[in-house]
């Protein structure tokens, strides 16, 4: 029994990468070598996990760049494991038509994150999702009032510590 | 198109008009504010969330099996493709295989859903220009599919029919002749509607070079599926990236040249034929077999996360799925087409008139129960 | 006495016409939705009555019962006022239209003044409407209301100043006698159009249903109205309709005139023959209902301006020319048509052209690959 275990744990994490990725994934360190990075892999897409501070830049670099020429923003989402937000964008290029995964951590307590509006404008009305449901306060966006939750809704529903309000009929 | 210059000489006052949630023409309840100077919009202010159920937190709580449910009510009018692309992402972590027989019956269900899906965009894509007989056509060709639907499901729209690992129950006996007998139906409705709307004079004037998106906007937003297509980008996820059994038909991607209203309508209205060709490939081709890989009903799927991309009939529906190897994910994020097309409401509104917000607003085809989500 | 009959007679022929027009309202409501419902491939009303023919009346029935809502912020007195002020000039103008030879309420010499005088009244009834309201969406509609309606104005009364200037009258009897040879429509193609199309943007029906456009301002000056008061709009919209169908039939399709029809037989067979005129009129109206989409305000003005008020003109100054060099009618009516084919032709030319340039291409990605390995 233990011996499985080990084995299960000495498997590498899923790797599913298509050529694309895979080129993708040789090219990302020369191009992002002046950040502090990580590349990793995620079932079938490249990941990249930067530093919060660092986000805009990447993002800026990684569209304007000809190799890369990441110009389309497909999802800006949070996910709250618990000790830190973890801020994910999958973006794509429309030319080249690869895909790209870029991660980064902030804390629960007071999180706040370059906005990446400039960069893409769709990522406006994610971020003020991403504002209502989960706190995450994006410094430099055009406005980050209320999206999906009406004015002065207490809480971040979003999180997993939050507790919903016990429903009851009557 | 409105002379600016002018309106500042003259001292014209701007009045608020609050479109919205409850217009016979925000296609739900969206709300737009609007600031009209005469019938020129000056400043648009959109407001949605009036429709959020929190469907993304829910998933949270509900195993496997039950999110597919969940799915069905994200885009209420094309409930089989949501389902397929939750199921895909499920499968896709657990590297399950498909038997042949479902995938075919799920891309030409996925399909006849789409037909459905634009058929009512035509019909009420018409009432908003103030036509009414094309919404009628279309409804009656829908009602077919609806019935079509419910002979293969048991449901008309919420149909929880594509499960993890397959469909629900094999189609029935004459499905195939069935089918054959609505495509030819949906061919003569679908011309009828074209005959009738698409180069009437007045349509043309009411929607040629309105609500124009170019190319680089489109991209810049996220606007996706036949709303960027109609900019002339041709992106679609079927052929681009071909999931299921894509990659096994020969079929067109329709684009439009300069993204106006008229181009949205008609690469909707063209995109029905490419489905339609679509559908008869598949049916030539149904094999006999098994139409469901028998899983536990309790799933674990492996630890790991994972995005799937699908073509939906608003657009690219993308799902963002992790699982911490236990029986309910830890995080389900829906890329929802309809959202991001909305997002460029304030772009295109601006400077047009009230009665151009209505048709653009209709042309982006959205559906607000998978805005809010 | 005598003073106490006559005004017992004017009030009952009075009454009499606001029954008969209700009467034509209700069959008129049916008409259309059964109407509509074959072009759409419905079947219309069928549950009330036989084939729904007592659909017209539950409708009015439910319309007076109903609740009569009032929003307080409405200015009351206006708001009061306007369902009539756009309903009386509806009403009044019936007052003068003969329906055959003999059966007329009052004939006058200035009928056809009459008339359009009292039909550019129901503006300021709509603008009021629209205003009293307090409501956005009312007042976007009493300002289209304005617009559409004066505009319209110009060329249906030089569309009709042709018939007057034909017929050297402007009474609606001698009018028709006078057509008694050939109907003006044969010499006045060109009047006709422009009346007919005039008269539909004046009635508000699609497709220049833009004052009260449900899907962009959700009925426009009606939107506040309900029950009894918006029923009073009802009439007057449908009673309009009536009156442009029936003003069309008199001044351009001959009225009750019918070849082989003579003698008495005119003043009785002729209201059957004026009936069925106007209500095959009243059918292209309907028709154009379920087959048309709806204008925008600022191309309805420039189809006003820059199309049929330079049309009506040439119309007048080609009667004119007919009446003073007394040219055959043949000539006229040959005249009139070319114009008539020529902007057929070019607005088909058009369309055709816009038919042609505007498509969607279908993009095949291996298609194009295999075409470049060839």
């Amino acid at each position: 029994m233990a011996e499985k275990d080990k084995a299960e744990e000495a498997i590498e994490p899923i790797n599913r990468l298509d050529a694309k990725s895979i080129a993708l994934q040789a090219m990302l360190p020369g191009i992002v070598s002046d950040f502090k990075v990580t590349i990793n892999t995620a079932f079938d897409l490249v990941v990249v996990a930067v530093e919060p501070e660092e986000i805009k830049q990447i993002c800026l670099l990684l569209r304007d760049n000809d190799e890369t020429a990441f110009d389309y923003l497909l999802l800006l989402c949070v996910v709250d494991y618990e000790d830190y937000l973890q801020v994910v964008y999958h973006i794509y290029s429309t030319s080249l038509k690869h895909t790209l995964v870029v991660k980064t951590n902030v804390s629960p307590e007071e999180p706040s994150l370059e906005s990446v509006t400039p960069v893409w404008k769709g990522a406006d009305w994610y971020e003020r999702e991403a504002h209502d449901l989960f706190g995450v306060s994006f410094n430099a966006h055009p406005s980050l009032s209320p999206l999906l939750l009406y004015e002065g809704f207490e809480g971040f529903p979003g999180r997993r510590n939050y507790e919903m309000p016990e429903y009851k009929e009557w | 198109m409105v002379d600016q210059d002018i309106n500042k000489k003259l001292d014209t006052v701007q009045m608020m008009v609050n479109m919205g949630p409850q217009h016979p023409s925000t296609h739900g309840v969206f709300r737009m504010v609007l600031a009209v100077d005469g019938e020129r919009i000056v400043d648009v202010e959109p407001h949605i969330g009036y429709l959020h159920r929190g469907s993304e937190k829910l998933c949270e709580g509900e195993i496997y099996v039950q999110i597919v449910t969940l799915f069905d009510r994200l885009d209420y009018l094309s409930n089989l493709n949501n389902e397929m692309v939750f199921c895909r992402a499920v499968e896709k972590l657990m590297e399950l295989e498909i038997p042949e027989r479902a995938e075919y019956i799920r891309v030409i269900l996925c399909e006849l859903n789409r037909v459905a899906s634009h058929l009512l965009f035509i019909g009420t894509f018409g009432l908003d220009v103030g036509a009414m007989t094309p919404s009628m056509y279309m409804f009656r060709d829908r009602e077919k599919i609806q019935s079509m639907f419910e002979a293969v499901t048991g449901a008309r729209m919420m149909h929880n029919y594509i499960r993890i690992g397959g469909i629900k129950n094999d189609v029935p006996d004459d499905f195939i002749h069935r089918m054959k007998s609505l495509i030819v139906e949906l061919k003569k409705g679908l011309e009828e509607a074209d005959k009738l709307l698409s180069f009437n004079e007045i349509f043309l004037a009411r929607t040629k070079n309105i609500g124009t998106m170019s190319a680089k906007m489109a991209i810049e937003y996220g606007v996706s599926g036949p709303s960027l297509r109609a900019s002339g980008v041709p992106i679609d996820i079927r052929k681009d990236h071909p999931y299921s059994i894509y990659d096994r038909f020969d079929f067109g991607i329709p684009i439009g040249e300069i993204g106006d209203c008229w181009d949205r309508y008609y690469v909707r209205l063209e995109e029905v034929r490419q489905s339609i060709s679509i559908m008869e490939q598949a049916l030539y081709q149904l094999p006999d077999g098994d139409t469901i890989t028998p899983t536990r009903f309790l799933l674990r799927p492996p630890k790991g996360e994972v995005y799937v991309r699908g073509e939906n009939p608003r657009g690219e529906i993308g799902v963002y799925m992790i699982s911490d190897g236990t029986d309910k994910p830890y995080r389900v994020k829906v890329r929802p087409p309809s959202f991001c097309n909305l997002m460029t409401i304030k772009d295109l509104l601006i400077d047009t008139y009230v009665a151009d917000a209505v048709v653009i607003l209709g042309s982006l085809d959205i559906v607000l129960g998978e805005v809010d989500r | 006495m005598s003073l106490i009959i006559d005004v017992g007679m004017r009030v009952s022929l009075i009454l009499g016409l606001l029954t008969g027009l209700s009467v034509v309202v209700l069959s008129l409501v049916w008409v259309e939705r059964k109407f509509l419902g074959r072009i759409q491939m419905r079947m219309g009303p069928m549950v009330v009555g036989p084939y729904g023919l007592l659909q017209p009346v539950a409708d009015a029935i439910k319309l007076v019962a109903k609740e009569d809502l009032l929003s307080p912020w409405v200015d009351r007195i206006v708001y009061w006022i306007a369902p009539l002020a756009v309903f009386i000039p509806s009403f009044m103008i019936w007052v003068t239209i003969p329906i055959s030879r003999d059966i007329v309420i009052r004939n006058m010499d200035m009928g056809l003044f009459y008339i359009i005088a009292f039909s550019v009244l129901s503006i300021v009834g709509l603008v009021a409407a629209g205003w009293a309201s307090s409501n956005k969406y009312a007042v976007l509609g009493g300002f289209r209301a304005a617009a559409q309606l004066i505009s319209y104005e110009i060329p249906l009364i030089m569309a009709v100043l042709g018939v007057a200037m034909l017929a050297q009258s402007l009474n609606l009897q001698e009018i028709v006698n006078q057509q008694d040879t050939y109907v003006y429509a044969l010499v006045q193609p060109l009047g006709l159009l422009i009346f007919f199309i005039a008269g539909l943007a004046e009635i508000g029906r699609t497709p220049f249903d833009i004052h009260p456009a449900e899907s962009e301002v959700v009925g426009g000056p009606f939107v506040e109205y309900s029950g009894a008061h918006w029923s009073i709009f009802f009439l007057a919209e449908y009673i309009n309709t009536f009156a442009v169908a029936a003003l069309t039939v008199l001044m351009f399709l001959g009225g009750w005139l019918l070849p082989g029809l003579s003698g008495g037989a005119i003043t009785t067979v002729g209201v059957l023959v004026f009936f069925a005129k106007t209500y095959l009129v009243i059918l292209i109206i309907f028709w154009f209902r379920g087959t048309f989409p709806r204008l925008r305000i600022d191309q309805l003005m420039s189809f006003g301006w820059k199309m049929l008020v330079p049309l009506s003109f040439l119309n007048i100054i080609l009667t004119g020319c007919y009446m003073f060099y007394g040219w055959p009618a043949w000539l006229m009516s040959i005249i009139s048509v070319t114009i008539l084919a020529s902007v057929f032709w070019l607005v088909s030319k058009r369309m055709n052209n816009t038919k042609k340039e505007y498509t969607v291409h279908i993009y095949k990605p291996e298609s194009l690959e295999v075409k470049n390995a060839g």
